[in-house]
């Protein structure tokens, strides 16, 4: 049981301010993803919640209690490092008793400890082996194992795959949603990857510029971005950005001009809008289908193959769409493709990037990961 | 011509054996490079240990022989040591040159281990400053502070002691120590220290689970080099100290002046002087060189 609270956090080097303001609620059991840019504050924020940073302003509370002023090690947490940070000079046994021989526990009963996590992470042939011997990814699973040793409330993850390679990286992203549901804990994980934040979260945080974008589940945050910044981060290939004009704009929809001289009609509020103002058109890749009576017509400059799907960069005018075509799609460079999307997969942003509200919520935006287990299991203990 | 010449090298290993073959000519110029410098280095090597080598030689001739023309065909005799030993009592200086430069080592690393780990780990805007303040005191002719230093060290009975020689050499020492230990500590992922604190780990308990064993070729190299700056040390010894606390440093200057320069007599306390610094700098060779490359090579 252990929820965290940051309430008004700021945190202030010098003269410059990293992170402006920041509340979150995490609850009970929740996998939350830090997710945004490098820079953009998310591990300074984890570092604070872990202890290692103090804050500036602000109060951090785990199950309601104020922890400012508590020191690392007291506040139940531990934390995975993105160098895996393991103690050279130990052995993989040491490494994860370490925390348990500081703490005076009895030498058989941390033992019995570390073998246990061992025999959960399957590093029970490696324990007498110092860090050195070990690959990456055994190397972070040792690092995991020494945070499950101290039992802790919270789970701390900053960016600890970004050293593996991809093949390793997709193995350990499994290990880590089969680890947070055999654990049951509460864990907090800080990304700069969206794929990472997207599979594994059951609540992501946006952050940039030290200021939170927008906080939601996966499906929600891929279907109502708050603005801009959102949209484009979260999806790949990246959603398309096209500047369109506003032909006529009430609370019922959007009447747009889209380049190349069509108007399209997009299901959101447009109550505030002047007719004539310009308006940007956010569209994924994947929701643009190529179709010989589509509003839109481009050349196409490049074409990546992926098997499965195909890319297509198409040029429309001053501006680059990417379009996520069919695998077997057989276009070549510099074909002149139609194409066209539905209008309520489409965003529109206002000239300070806010998203205008869509009509219809996305039947999915409220799901999280656990819903995606079978009943029995999520019921089940 | 030239693929014979590298055969001998590709009986080593056959994959090499092929690039070599094929960067015939290349490999030619490498070798010849090699072979280069590492006369080069055996030259530079020699001029160094040359008058170490005359020393030691000089001190087994008699002072006739020592004074005659130069030459390497001689009887040796042990007649200067014999008179040497006759004296003074080698063993009362060895002991203090032993007691004060471990002594001051000792002192010093326990002051700049906690002021390194501040510096590297908890470093302020004036971190740097310091550590250049601490290194231009290094600049300073110590003869400038001798008379200062010997008033007060008069005064409160420090004078020909050995714990008066000790302060003197650990702050004779303290900045190069310090500085240096700064820079391995600074070697070390700060990542490590934090895992330490969130596993419980007290600032104490972080210095000597974590950051010793760590850093210990470090700071083992960094002792080294102040125990032979001490041992080596002559002006500070020569006049806070006359028989006492006198280390060997003393000892030799002793045989340079009342009646006159006996080369031999000379030689052979010179020898004696530096015999275990030198025994002791050959046999931690390897952890100076490691110690002192360990940023660098890592």
């Amino acid at each position: 049981m252990a929820t965290l609270q940051l309430n008004q956090i700021v945190k202030r080097f010098d003269d410059t301010q990293i992170i402006k303001g920041v509340d979150l609620e995490v609850n009970d059991r929740e996998f939350v993803v830090f997710v945004g840019p490098s820079g953009c504050g998310k591990s300074t924020l984890l570092r604070m919640i872990a202890g290692l940073e103090s804050a500036t302003s602000g109060d951090i509370l785990i199950d309601g209690q104020r922890i400012n002023d508590v020191g690392p090690a007291d506040r139940g947490l531990a934390m995975v490092f993105q160098s895996y940070a393991l103690y050279p000079h130990m052995t993989v046994e040491d490494n994860m008793g370490f925390s348990l021989r500081l703490a005076g526990v009895p030498k058989a009963e941390r033992r019995e400890k570390v073998r246990e996590a061992a025999r959960i992470l399957q590093l029970e042939p490696l324990l007498d082996r110092k860090p050195k011997a070990l690959s990456g990814g055994q190397r972070q699973r040792v690092a995991i194992g020494r945070a499950i040793v101290r039992n802790p409330s919270i789970f701390l993850f900053d960016e600890p795959l970004s050293n593996l390679d991809a093949a390793l990286r997709v193995q350990m992203r499994i290990e880590l949603a089969r680890l947070h549901e055999e654990l049951d804990a509460t864990m907090i994980y800080v990304t700069h990857d969206q794929i990472e934040a997207m599979t594994m979260a059951d609540k992501i945080v946006v952050l940039q510029g030290g200021v939170v974008e927008q906080v939601g589940s996966p499906m929600e945050l891929y279907h109502h971005p708050r603005n801009r910044f959102v949209a484009g981060f979260i999806g790949s290939p990246k959603m398309n950005f096209l500047e369109v004009g506003v032909d006529h704009a009430n609370s019922e929809g959007v009447r747009v001009r889209l380049p190349g001289g069509e108007s399209c009609a997009i299901p959101v509020d447009g109550s505030d809008l002047a007719t004539g103002s310009t308006l940007e058109l956010g569209i994924r890749p994947e929701h643009l289908m190529l179709d010989d009576q589509g509003p839109m017509e481009g050349e196409i400059q490049v074409i990546e193959r992926l098997g499965g799907v195909t890319s297509l960069y198409v040029r429309m005018g001053e501006s680059m769409v990417t379009v996520t075509a069919d695998g077997d799609v057989a276009h070549r460079v510099h074909d002149k493709v139609r194409f066209g999307f539905e209008p309520q997969r489409a965003h529109l942003f206002d000239s300070e990037g806010l998203a205008l509200p869509t009509l219809h919520r996305h039947p999915l935006a409220g799901l999280n990961r656990q819903d995606n287990r079978a009943p029995s299991a999520a019921n089940g203990q | 011509m030239t693929t014979a010449r590298t055969k001998p090298l590709a009986s080593t290993s056959n994959q090499a054996a092929i690039k070599e073959g094929r960067h015939a000519a290349f490999m030619n110029t490498a070798a010849r490079r090699r072979l280069g410098l590492t006369v080069l280095g055996w030259t530079i090597a020699g001029v160094i240990f040359f008058p170490i080598f005359w020393m030691v030689l000089t001190g087994f001739k008699t002072e006739a022989a020592a004074i005659a023309e130069p030459s390497l065909i001689f009887s040796p005799t042990l007649e200067s040591y014999t008179a040497v030993h006759g004296r003074a009592d080698y063993f009362k200086f060895a002991m203090n040159s032993v007691v004060v430069a471990f002594g001051s080592t000792l002192l010093a690393l326990l002051i700049a281990i906690p002021s390194a780990y501040s510096m590297a780990f908890l470093p302020t805007k004036r971190t740097k400053g310091t550590l250049l303040w601490m290194l231009s005191t290094k600049m300073l002719p110590p003869v400038g502070v001798l008379v200062p230093i010997y008033l007060l060290f008069r005064d409160v009975g420090l004078l020909d002691t050995r714990t008066g020689l000790i302060i003197v050499y650990t702050l004779m020492n303290l900045p190069i120590v310090v500085w240096m230990l700064y820079t391995f500590f600074k070697d070390l992922p700060k990542d490590i220290l934090e895992a330490g604190r969130m596993d419980g780990a007290s600032t104490l308990q972080e210095v000597l689970f974590l950051l010793l064993p760590l850093t210990l070729p470090g700071i083992a190299s960094t002792g080294l080099l102040s125990v032979i700056l001490s041992w080596n040390e002559a002006f500070w010894s020569l006049n806070l100290t006359s028989s006492n606390a006198a280390p060997l440093t003393a000892y030799i200057a002793s045989f340079s002046s009342p009646e006159g320069l006996f080369w031999a007599k000379l030689s052979a306390a010179s020898t004696m002087a530096i015999a275990p610094i030198l025994v002791f700098g050959w046999l931690t060779q390897k952890q100076m060189v490691r110690g002192l490359t360990f940023g660098a090579v890592k």
